[in-house]
């Protein structure tokens, strides 16, 4: 940091230039109150210098009054948002957090760790490249390590940092975090995580996390920061899986018909054959505009090829109809097409997930009516255990089959992040209830009637409630 | 061809707001842009000008003219909107102008909350916006810490920050019911630095009130502000001295601090920024009225 800002008084140009080409990761902490998720990430803004005087004036002013670290400064306090939050002394929603170094822009998503706030670590761990995980030194792995370690495999996040946090209050032993390094292999591996990172960090003091720690000899590897800025995080992707949500028509004039959208996998270039789906129709790519290449003095700039994630407006070759919700391939590599998925669903709502009833689906751009027919089991996310059920609560995670009322195109959430996933929104109340992965996207469309075919008379319908009122151990399903 | 190519931040940044723009043109009836002149409305015009391309901006820019922003905001905003042909909407309360809404004499607090947030609340229940985008970005202040992308607000424009939809990947809700609204904000993740950065790399158009200068300034409630006309009190007025002063944020006269300063360009700009070991609200006077101030504000209807 001393460096940069010599650099930075000395060649603000030659640094500008250099800072052009920054990348960009973004990260999940999890942890809970007491493993020190808050002074972790307010260590790595202090230590990085990203707080200014007046905001640790006013921290100052604050740690005196809620602080929980005596003398020292409260680093908690930089991160923790919203006014009932900090009285309560705890982070219960997801906030995010910027900072930046010579080489990389992060964007921390700090999400609160106790059971009851699942759903909020699956939205901060949705967006996530890297996760993550604190360990208290004294503890180990407990139940809650479990849980994050769960959710992050889950969410298909590829890299994990264990931080084995407050090693100051284990003087420091090799020991302890050897043996904590190894526990959570044999968890990660149970978990298919692909890649593991582990560090002996006091976030409390320092160590460790932006500036190497003496008391910690026998610790060869990176710190926190020298290794999110160093870890590579970039998938290699086939360039003919092209995957066009398209998500806005834009027709300033009878002679212009582009489809905008943002390229979520896969490359495109002018003259490649093109498949719209769910129709199947085919045409060519006449021409392509990067949003990015527009400038205030030439508005129709066009490029031959384009990439993920970049914001493009396609034109196409045939008029053929292709409207919001489509999704444009490569006719090379076209993703399967149905109305009837298996998913790994999060209940995300007080109000519980009732089979056979009508959610709106929206998944990328296309928005469907659809529902839950069927509960495959539901994860215990502390135990890994599978469970029967036949209703979900608040931050249940279960896999079940969803029935759409129209096909969509679809890959497996585990090839792509962004064709793979949707969220469930409450038709009455316009909640955002639910948010799920899919799994498998099945072969037949045969289960597109079902739904319609599903009638009930009064009386059959007043029998089902009867049952269901009155003999709840037989589990009967409402109709 | 199998290819590693990763966008570099700022360019992962513009195709993310960009993405958000073109939802909210997608999904909602009649949205709108707030437009306040400053650096980061200027970097979301001209994202909306890219979004869009070769069509222009499908929505129109909202300013909320509390009467007492910079005269040069007020010029170079009609300007723009002559150069780039989007539609301007400018709203200013009426109530307010006929008290004789000053904040010399009403106090920040007062003036705030008449001029800007009900002349908001005004502008935007006479235009029936279903949704309204907004440049506030996370890292500003600690409140907006937590606050979604589409961020749901109530019949009363009303924001419950303990009760939030949950936002994940790329995916938006847009549902409301009628009188309800979404506020939009995409350029959540960009930083201070980023703006500069991007304002500098895409050469975009900003006030130069930006850039240092020789300007009247006096002392007011512990900040310099400049004297911008002559509404200011006489013996106000009468202490202003000549200094090379810049502004970091641009709002309303009397409640924007100066700093003084020696930079006149962009490069030098985004150095002292760097070098800087003050935040950019400080110069805000609003924020300082109470702790949590901002969090109040936002849930009572300020952007």
């Amino acid at each position: 940091m001393e460096n940069a800002n010599k650099k930075i008084a000395k060649d603000i140009e030659g640094y500008l230039k250099e800072h052009e080409n920054k990348d960009m990761l973004r990260f999940l902490t999890c942890g809970s109150v007491d493993d020190g998720k808050s002074t972790l990430i307010g260590r790595m803004l202090y230590d990085a210098k990203m707080v200014f005087d007046d905001q640790l004036a006013a921290v100052e002013g604050e740690s005196k009054k809620y602080g929980t670290t005596g003398d020292k400064i409260d680093m908690a306090l930089l991160v923790d948002g919203l006014q009932s939050e900090r009285e309560q002394g705890i982070t219960i929603d997801v906030a995010y957090r910027f900072f930046a170094t010579e080489k990389r822009k992060f964007i921390i998503a700090d999400t609160p760790g106790h059971e009851q706030y699942t759903r909020n670590m699956v939205t901060g761990a949705s967006t996530a490249d890297v996760a993550i995980i604190l360990i208290d030194a004294r503890k180990g792995i407990l139940t809650q390590t479990k849980r994050h370690s769960f959710i992050v495999s889950l969410l298909g996040i590829e890299h994990v940092v264990v931080a084995i946090n407050k090693m100051d209050l284990v003087d420091f032993s090799q020991n302890v975090f050897d043996e904590t390094s190894k526990t959570y292999t044999e968890l990660a591996t149970e978990l298919g995580i692909k890649n593991t990172y582990y560090i002996p960090v006091s976030a409390l003091d320092g160590d460790n996390i932006v500036n190497e720690s003496e008391k910690t000899p026998w610790y060869k590897g990176k710190t926190l920061l020298s290794l999110l800025d160093s870890m590579d995080i970039s998938k290699e992707q086939k360039a003919e899986d092209f995957r066009f949500p398209v998500q806005y028509v834009n027709r300033p004039n009878l002679y212009f018909r582009g489809f905008c959208g943002t390229i979520v996998a896969g490359a495109v270039a002018v003259g490649d054959e093109i498949t719209i789906l769910p129709s199947g129709k085919t045409t060519k790519v006449k021409s392509i505009i990067n949003a990015g290449d527009i400038t205030e003095g030439d508005f129709s700039v066009t490029c031959e090829n384009a990439y993920a994630p970049m914001a493009v407006t396609l034109t196409t070759e045939d008029e053929i109809d292709i409207s919001r919700g489509d999704m444009i391939v490569h006719s090379k590599s076209v993703p399967r097409v149905s109305n009837s998925l298996k998913v790994m669903l999060v209940w995300m709502d007080e109000n519980s997930m009732e089979l056979n009833q009508n959610y709106d689906i929206k998944r990328g751009t296309a928005v469907v009516s659809g529902s839950f027919e069927h509960i495959n089991y539901k994860v215990d996310v502390n135990t890994f255990k599978r469970k029967q059920v036949h209703s979900l609560g608040v931050n249940d995670i279960a896999s079940c089959k969803m029935l759409l009322n129209q096909p969509i195109a679809a890959d497996a959430y585990t090839t792509n992040r962004f064709t793979g996933s949707f969220i469930v929104v409450d038709r009455i109340t316009n909640n955002t209830v639910g948010a799920g992965m899919i799994l498998g996207v099945s072969r037949r469309e045969d289960d597109l009637n079902k739904i319609q075919s599903n009638k009930y008379t009064d009386s059959e319908k007043a029998l089902n409630q009867f049952i269901r009122e009155n003999f709840p151990e037989w589990e009967c399903k409402k109709v | 061809m199998i290819s590693k190519e990763r966008l570099t931040h700022l360019k992962q940044l513009e195709a993310e707001s960009i993405h958000i723009l073109r939802e909210v043109a997608a999904e909602f009836t009649n949205p709108v842009m707030m437009y306040s002149v400053g650096k980061d409305s200027s970097v979301m015009l001209h994202l909306a000008l890219k979004a869009f391309a070769p069509s222009k901006p499908p929505f129109p820019m909202l300013h909320v003219d509390t009467t007492w922003k910079f005269q040069e905001m007020i010029t170079f905003r009609d300007q723009r909107a002559i150069d780039l042909g989007f539609d301007l909407v400018v709203h200013s309360n009426p109530k307010g102008i006929a008290m004789g809404m000053s904040p010399f004499k009403h106090g920040s607090k007062v003036h705030t909350d008449i001029m800007k947030t009900q002349g908001l609340k005004q502008a935007l229940n006479a235009g029936g916006y279903d949704a309204v985008i907004g440049g506030a970005r996370r890292d500003e202040e600690k409140s907006r810490a937590k606050e979604r992308i589409f961020s749901f607000r109530d019949k009363n424009h009303r924001w419950d920050p303990k009760n939030q939809r949950p936002e994940l990947w790329n995916i938006y809700n847009t549902a409301i019911q009628k009188g309800e609204s979404v506020r939009i904000f995409p350029i959540s993740n960009w930083t201070e630095l980023d703006i500069w950065q991007y304002i500098y790399l895409e050469n975009i158009p900003i006030p130069s009130l930006y850039f240092s200068k020789e300007r009247e300034v006096v002392e007011y409630e512990g900040t310099k502000i400049l004297v911008d006309d002559e509404r200011m009190p006489e013996e106000l007025r009468k202490t202003a001295k000549k200094e090379m002063v810049r502004f970091r944020t641009l709002g309303c006269y009397p409640l924007t601090g100066a700093i003084n300063s020696t930079a006149t360009t962009l490069p030098e700009i985004i150095k002292e920024m760097l070098l800087s070991t003050s935040s950019e609200r400080e110069g805000r006077i609003i924020d300082k009225d109470q702790e949590g101030a901002m969090e109040q504000k936002k849930i009572e209807g300020y952007f």
